[in-house]
């Protein structure tokens, strides 16, 4: 009764008398713990929950959290083990709000270590697998995040977007993944990474729910500068009429031809598909149109993301010391202490990081390689701006293929590599809202689309979404692996 | 001989409410880790939020200094790793500080010596370490204070020079209200660097920093300790190593490390605080709010005012107390009169009782009204003064306390012409040795008689006058 439904017909049912929020709460930690040890979506799972009846919409209804987020009273990894056994003293504010909505945490997911990775793998309590196929990444960093929700276990999850960390696995594990404007809801409280990239995200099984979650967290705090005012209800975009909205596709990214001469199936078959849902979206109305833009632009997005993102994780991670929180290091000097608890609490992905990081911004590499950076992504949001003015948004496919094998290992300097799997850096490059909803499957595993819009018109973005969503016949699925009673 | 060049780097706490980029409180506390909030401690996830008041402040110093002032307030991350630095960052400015290129002029030995400025910006103060034997304690009351530093070219020549420009800039701090500039709470901090050059040669030696001093007599010592030090070594052939000293308490200066390569920093921009534009109708009015500076003050009242360089000195020192004196003189004719009130009364009453003229019971309107009584001879300057400290004693309005111990002064040449013929019949004697033998020194007795008989209320000066006449009569 419970299991996959969303927050519409959860609502439904705690109206009807059909099922309470406390069943509704004990049977997703039932699923959840039932589908841990094969999947590994959560690293801690709350057995308890105090149900406080709001009139909000979220009242009762069963969430999970990324475990970068500070919950006060409940132990927060970041799923790392510099911070395997730290308890916050404070609520980050998408938190907050949620405990006053009366959402009911069901447990805190599992990420690629400290939000640094795609594919799920890195957190310190071990790999997260796909929901689909567990010889499958799940994809990341919010792996367990869309894990959850991809499993039936709760009808939302709150993320972290900093590259694609919730568009990509959402992607590969079709569902809906949302990441709004920058600045339109609150990172405090949110375990930084790259702060002028970081974004709150939302993971749902379809676009409606995701513009009601997003309803009740957004909007301006005062305790994060970036963030403004917002009192326009993006639910209430949903259902706008979208006769003679234009969006544009890349080619240089998914044109018809574009990738001709490939012998990738896979890749050829999210192609084909692509155009054909472009197709059945024209017949609806939507005007889409093919733009170029030049490639050695689009090369640079991926290098450009890693310059930055690495030099801010550098800085942004520089209060993991175990000096005023975290385990203790050892030795005689300040020095020693810190190195011991730095070297032993991060795994050898994330040091490669903070070294890259750390070199990007030294004085005598800081124009070439940080700065540089920095005037690429100007000069890619320009771009993007200005096709803006003529588009409503952007729509591409989020990957070449479906989710990767663990023992998979394809050419990181292909074209479908650097530009084609990377392309989804774009929003948060802007800001701009963007969103990931499934669109085709291949023996089973689901291929994501993405839509893109202007900063500050997510209720378009998510207007836009809906309508392709009705196309595409991949509404509110899951997979059913486990109990189907519940 | 050689010719020291110094160069100041100095640190001022700021008065807010709250810290520079969190909502704890900005107090001093005897009682460690009081004050501290997430964002204090570098927690994960916390975020800076920017303060406007320190802002404001540190824009209106620079203004002080003559500084140009950025088109928008932007900070900067400087990245080290130290147990006083939660976040393993602090957050202050290197691309926009909030002044750029200005001065302040001293005043060295009578004539304007201008202290070149480079910069000041707007940073954050760190926590506090306190070392034992065996470990270390960190008090965060102080993590995230608003800090200012000011950085001067290298264009200090002398210890005194260092020493009467740090005076004059804690004064500045004061007159603009920004900072309660207290060296001995640690509020104001210098860095000294200091190098010695061969008199007429235009090569800078090797310069020698001094880190965190924080009295103004410490600076003195070390900079001395250091010219001594360092001739020294020149003078025996010898060279000056660059490196970090501390001055320990006998005065002396230790080498604490060796300077091999700067430390890189590796700045960038603070992504989490947007940047925030200057609006220029903000800049002017921020600029109009600016008061009139103690050198200012003190050149107005040596050469408009002509008073001596002694009181003029005294009486800028502190800006209250120069309102205070601009006020009184707003309603004071006799400029050398009011100068006497507020050096012989209100400076001393200042310092015997360490208070501020902000609370002294006697109001500029009442000093006013004192010296009108002496300057109109109602009262003589030996009795103003007395009724200045009564008045300070009782808490009584001056003029009330006139009227209330009737010691008005008389003044009516009848009243007073009554009196003196009382006193003369009583007193014929002397009468007569000033009819028949003209003996003037009787004057005098006769003034100290009517006193006497008044109460000490009659006019000294007029008493005289009418004796003289009356004395006269009698003659017929």
């Amino acid at each position: 009764m419970y299991r996959a439904k969303s927050i519409l017909q959860l609502k439904k049912l705690f109206e009807e008398g059909v099922i309470t929020k406390e069943e509704a709460f004990l049977q997703a930690n039932h699923l959840a713990h039932l589908l841990q040890e094969d999947y590994n979506s959560f690293v801690t799972i709350l057995d308890n929950v105090k149900i406080k009846d709001t009139d909000n919409i979220l009242s009762g209804i069963p969430y999970s959290l990324k475990d970068n987020f500070s919950t006060s009273g409940i132990l927060t990894t970041s799923s790392s083990n510099i911070l395997k056994d730290y308890v916050p003293v404070y609520d980050a504010t998408v938190y907050k709000k949620l405990k006053k909505a009366g959402a009911s945490l069901v447990g805190k997911t599992v990420l690629d270590e400290l939000a640094m990775g795609g594919t799920g793998t890195t957190g310190h309590t071990g790999a997260v697998k796909n929901i689909y196929d567990k010889e499958r990444m799940m994809g990341g960093s919010s792996a367990g995040s869309v894990a959850s929700v991809a499993l039936g276990i709760v009808p939302f999850s709150i993320g972290s977007d900093t590259g694609d960390s919730v568009r990509k696995p959402a992607s590969y594990g079709g569902v809906v993944g949302f990441k709004p404007t920058y600045g339109l809801i609150s990172r405090y409280g949110l375990f930084p990474f790259a702060s002028s990239l970081d974004h709150v995200a939302i993971v749902t099984r379809n676009v409606h729910d995701a513009a009601i979650v997003t309803d009740v967290v957004k909007g301006f705090d005062p305790k994060d500068m970036v963030t403004f005012k917002s009192e326009e209800k993006l639910e209430e975009k949903l259902g706008n009429d979208i006769k003679g909205k234009k969006l544009f596709y890349i080619k240089e990214i998914c044109g018809k031809d574009t990738y001709k001469d490939s012998n990738d199936k896979e890749l050829l078959m999210v192609i084909d598909t692509f155009h054909e849902l472009l197709d059945k979206a024209r017949d609806k109305g939507f005007i889409i149109e093919e733009v170029s833009i030049d490639k050695i632009l689009l090369e640079a997005l991926y290098p450009a993301y890693m310059c930055i993102s690495c030099a801010e994780a550098t800085s942004n991670n520089a209060n993991l010391t175990g000096i005023s929180f975290g385990p203790r290091g050892k030795g005689d000097t300040i020095e020693e202490i810190i190195m011991d608890a730095r070297t032993k609490g991060f795994s050898e992905l994330i040091k490669r990081r903070f070294v890259l990081g750390s070199y990007i911004l030294q004085k005598e590499n800081q124009d070439k390689l940080f700065l540089n950076a920095c005037r690429v992504r100007r000069l890619i949001v320009n771009k993007i701006n200005e096709l803006f003015k003529k588009y409503d948004g952007l729509i591409l496919p989020c990957s070449g293929g479906v989710a990767p094998k663990f023992s998979d290992t394809t050419e990181k300097l292909s074209d479908r590599y650097l530009i084609l799997e990377n392309h989804l850096v774009m929003g948060n490059f802007g800001g701009f809202p963007s969103i990931s909803i499934p669109f085709m499957k291949i023996d089973g595993l689901p291929v994501g689309v993405n839509i893109t819009g202007r900063v500050k018109e997510d209720g378009l973005v998510l207007n836009v979404a809906e309508k392709i969503e009705e196309l595409t016949g991949l509404k509110d699925i899951y997979s059913e692996v486990g109990d189907s009673n519940v | 001989m050689y010719k020291a060049i110094i160069g100041l780097e100095v640190h001022c706490e700021l008065k807010t409410n709250s810290k520079n980029f969190s909502s704890a409180p900005n107090k001093f506390s005897t009682y460690p880790n009081e004050y501290v909030a997430t964002v204090d401690l570098g927690l994960p996830g916390i975020l800076p939020v920017i303060n406007k008041e320190a802002c404001r402040k540190a824009l209106l110093t620079a203004m002080a200094l003559n500084c140009t002032n950025p088109d928008v307030v932007l900070f900067d991350r400087k990245n080290y790793f130290y147990p006083d630095l939660p976040k393993g960052y602090q957050i202050t400015q290197v691309t926009k500080p909030m002044g750029k290129n200005g001065y302040l002029d001293i005043l060295l030995d009578g004539k304007v010596k201008r202290v070149l400025i480079h910069q000041l910006h707007l940073e954050e103060d760190t926590a506090s370490l306190e070392h034992h034997q065996k470990y270390s304690l960190i008090d965060y009351n102080r993590s995230g204070v608003p800090l200012i530093e000011i950085v001067t070219e290298p264009c200090i020549e002398s210890a005194e020079e260092a020493v009467i420009f740090l005076e004059d800039l804690r004064d500045l701090f004061l007159y603009l209200e920004v900072s309660d500039a207290k060296s001995n709470y640690g509020q104001m901090r210098c860095d000294v660097n200091i190098s010695l050059k061969e008199e007429n040669s235009d090569t800078l030696g090797t310069k020698v920093e001094m880190k965190n001093i924080n009295a103004f007599n410490n600076v003195k010592a070390a900079i001395e300790y250091e010219i001594k030090r360092q001739s020294e070594i020149l003078s025996s052939g010898g060279k000056v190593i660059q490196e970090t000293r501390r001055i320990a308490e006998d005065g002396k200066t230790y080498a604490m490390r060796e300077k091999v390569d700067a430390v890189d920093y590796k700045y960038f921009v603070e992504p989490n605080i947007p940047p925030v534009k200057l609006e220029k109708e903000y800049l002017e009015e921020l600029r109009k709010s600016l008061p009139k500076l103690k050198l200012e003050r003190y050149f107005k009242y040596i050469d408009v005012l002509k008073i001596n360089e002694e009181d003029a000195k005294a009486l800028v020192r502190e800006r209250c107390v120069s309102d205070y004196f601009d006020k009184v003189l707003e309603k004071v004719n006799n400029l050398a009169l009011a100068v006497n009130f507020m050096m012989g009364c209100v400076l001393s009453t200042l310092n015997k009782q360490e208070i501020s003229i902000n609370d002294l019971f006697i109001r500029e309107d009442m000093l006013s009204e004192l010296i009108n009584y002496v300057d109109q001879g109602k009262l003589s300057l030996d009795h103003g003064k007395k009724i200045f400290f009564k008045a300070l004693e009782e808490k009584v309005e001056p003029s009330k306390l006139i009227e209330k111990e009737n010691l008005k002064q008389i003044n009516n040449e009848n009243e007073l012409l009554d009196l003196i013929k009382r006193v003369m019949d009583e007193n014929s004697e002397q009468v007569r040795q000033y009819v028949e033998e003209g003996n003037i020194h009787v004057y005098n007795f006769f003034v100290g008689q009517v006193m006497k008989a008044s109460n000490r209320q009659a006019n000294p000066n007029k008493s005289l006058e009418i004796i003289k006449e009356e004395l006269e009569r009698r003659k017929k």
